[in-house]
């Protein structure tokens, strides 16, 4: 068990890009933090200079108490999971967890022993001896966690685990890694590009877009209050949704009509006219359901477009009047979704999640309810937020 | 469509008969001659009129001066310890080629290549003069080194070829584990390659095996002379027979260590080994 920290730590390769930019990251020992963002973001990069197989450029990196940069891989008593497991296909499921003690010069009964205590904590002891090519995705994940349990090392890196997992078992086996983490209580640094996998499993979560770490906190403080557009906008699904905003004489003028604003936000927001204004679809309801807190929030008519029902809530589509909101930082996260080519990402589309007993159907002129409190404003060019 | 495919599968079975008589007949007509009296050596009949075994029983006539004995252990020996540093030597070079950029790495392929297409023949008068100022003239040596120059490329490549196949993550999952570069490709990549490393050795081993040009030019004497060269100095019984007998029953009898040393390496070349190693 140990703590891991960051500083400065910096990744640039011979032709001049920089996958990781000036990182600064303090992991405490037994927390487990997860690094998330999109494809590209130098996630997997920064993961990778902690286990010792990409070198790092700048910067300091510790685990324990000692600097580690120009440590080997194999003396930093690290275990990695990679994302396609990895898994020796020569050797039976209990060669391939005890390779790591042999090669550390354990005898035959301490192998065994934790061999099998291993296969015991991941269900795996009627898998032993078969190979990995025999084995379900699901089992060579637990495998291949088995060979990073075994060692007990100082902390746990995770690579996306799950991500080659299908849906249903991928949502099991998060369970498992977060009940593993929990009984082990080792140092955990997982990566992933699933903002889900991110919310359910980490004691703290640091976004990571282009290299820069954007925010680092519980996944509460990133839901509730992003720092910039892009966070905002990369935690939580559906995503969130922006639509222009220009405030005047302590109103926020919004598509859908003018809020009013708290004391403390026309505070923050004195001396702005064009922001860029969020609003979670949680934050939206069917007017209809909506009776104790209607004068917290702004009530307004909208042509719905269509209704996803999932059965424990509906969401509808609306759009909204007028002109889009233009920002590099949407561009990015539409990019990174895949959107950026559809026609419906063009347009001001506006997701609602309502309750499942609302009535709303599509091509309703409904009545909607928008919670004001709930708003979040951002600045059009930096796209830092400034405060709900 | 059944009546198209059975008339497919017969067209191509009639093709693979015919194309396998073709490339056996040789064999059998040497297998024949080796059984034949030389007074019917010449009389034409792949059957044999009268069988002798007098042509095998001659070729170990003498004991350890037989024409055939000591040849043939050199053959053995020879080929066998060119094909073992050959297949070491290529195996370091073709993990370097496929795992790591430096500089030089297109030259040393190409090299490789240019070499392989090279005329051995033309080897011959140089390293006759060069071998003999040495002193390995007439020696193993003296046979390994030009094998091994004309080996390595071909084994180069096949083994490039092989551990290209092989994941990067194995080997950095050996390193998390605490492998050395040298333990992660002992325990982990040489494995995994082995059909490579069994293909590439077959075909060295028979290179080394078949080779006339340089065990003829680079040899005097049985200390060092090889089967290929060592059948045409067989002489027959009086001046004026020739030892075709002979020579077909020492050609039979050097068939066999290469058929065996092919059947024991054909079933380790097993496609499909790193199936499981990681996901897709």
């Amino acid at each position: 068990m140990a703590e891991i920290a960051l500083e400065g730590i910096t990744k640039r390769y011979p032709d001049g890009y920089e996958a990781v930019k000036d990182m600064n990251l303090e992991i405490a020992d037994g927390e487990f933090v997860i690094l998330v963002g999109p494809s590209g973001c130098g996630k997997s990069t920064a993961l990778r200079m902690i286990a010792g197989l990409e070198d790092i450029t700048e910067g300091e990196l510790r685990i324990g108490d000692a600097v580690v940069n120009q440590m080997a891989p194999k003396d930093r008593d690290i275990a990695m999971v990679f994302q396609n497991y990895a898994l020796y296909p020569h050797m039976s499921v209990r060669e391939n967890m005890a390779f790591p003690l042999k090669l550390a010069g354990a005898s035959q009964d301490e192998i065994k022993a934790k061999v099998d205590e291993a296969a015991k904590i991941l269900d795996l002891t009627q898998h032993l001896e078969r190979r990995p090519a025999n084995l379900s995705g699901g089992q060579r994940q637990r495998v291949a966690m088995g060979r990073a349990i075994v060692r007990d090392p100082k902390a746990f890196l995770m690579d996306e685990p799950l991500s080659n997992l299908d849906a249903k078992l991928r949502v099991q086996m998060r369970t498992e890694v977060a009940r593993l983490q929990n009984e082990l209580g080792t140092t955990t640094v997982y990566v992933t590009h699933d903002q889900t996998e991110a919310m359910t499993l980490g004691d703290r979560v640091a976004v990571m877009r282009a290299g820069v770490l954007q925010q680092v906190g519980t996944p509460a403080e990133l839901y509730a209050s992003p720092r910039n557009l892009f966070v905002a906008g990369f935690i939580g699904s559906p995503a969130m949704n922006f639509m222009p905003a220009r405030i005047a004489d302590g109103t926020a003028e919004l598509p859908f009509g003018e809020v009013a604003l708290s004391d403390g936000a026309r505070e923050r927001l004195a001396g702005r006219s064009e922001l860029v204004a969020g609003v979670r679809p949680e934050s939206f309801e069917d007017a209809a359901l909506v009776a104790d807190e209607r004068e917290r929030g702004h009530v307004f008519r909208a042509k719905i477009d269509l209704v996803e029902s999932m059965g424990s809530e509906l969401y509808a589509y609306f759009k909204f009047e007028g002109e889009r909101v233009h920002s590099a930082d949407l561009d990015d996260l539409a990019a990174d979704v895949g959107a950026e080519d559809l026609p419906s990402s063009g347009e001001g589309q506006v997701v609602a999640r309502l309750d499942a007993q609302s009535k709303v159907a599509r091509g309703d002129e409904a009545e909607l309810w928008v919670d004001s409190s709930k708003l979040h404003f951002f600045d059009p060019q930096s796209g830092e937020a400034l405060g709900n | 469509m059944l009546e198209r495919s059975s008339r497919e599968y017969t067209l191509w079975t009639v093709g693979l008969i015919v194309i396998i008589a073709v490339a056996l007949f040789p064999v059998l007509w040497i297998v024949a001659l080796s059984f034949k009296d030389p007074a019917t050596i010449a009389d034409g009949r792949l059957i044999p009129a009268e069988w002798t075994f007098d042509n095998y029983r001659l070729l170990f006539d003498g004991g350890f001066d037989s024409p055939l004995l000591r040849p043939l252990i050199n053959s053995i020996l020879i080929a066998l310890i060119s094909t073992t540093i050959a297949i070491t030597l290529a195996a370091f070079t073709a993990y370097a080629i496929a795992r790591l950029e430096f500089p030089g790495k297109l030259a040393i392929l190409a090299g490789a290549l240019a070499i392989a297409m090279f005329p051995p023949i033309s080897t011959v008068g140089p390293l006759f003069d060069m071998w003999r100022t040495f002193g390995i003239y007439d020696t193993y040596v003296g046979l390994i080194i030009p094998y091994l120059t004309f080996s390595l490329p071909l084994a180069i490549y096949i083994l490039v070829a092989f551990f290209r196949e092989i994941p990067w993550d194995l080997e950095q999952a050996a390193a998390v584990d605490g492998a050395t570069p040298l333990q992660a490709f002992r325990k982990v990549i040489v494995p995994l390659a082995a059909p490579g490393m069994f293909t590439a050795a077959i075909l060295v081993f028979i290179f080394c095996w078949n080779d006339f040009v340089f065990a003829i030019s680079l040899t005097s004497s049985d200390a060092s002379r090889t089967v290929p060269a060592a059948l045409a100095f067989f002489t027959g019984e009086s001046q004026f027979t020739e030892p075709t007998g002979n020579i077909a029953a020492a050609a039979a009898l050097v068939t066999i260590p290469i058929i065996i040393f092919v059947l024991l390496f054909q079933r380790r070349i097993v496609a499909g080994l790193t199936s499981g190693a990681v996901k897709g």
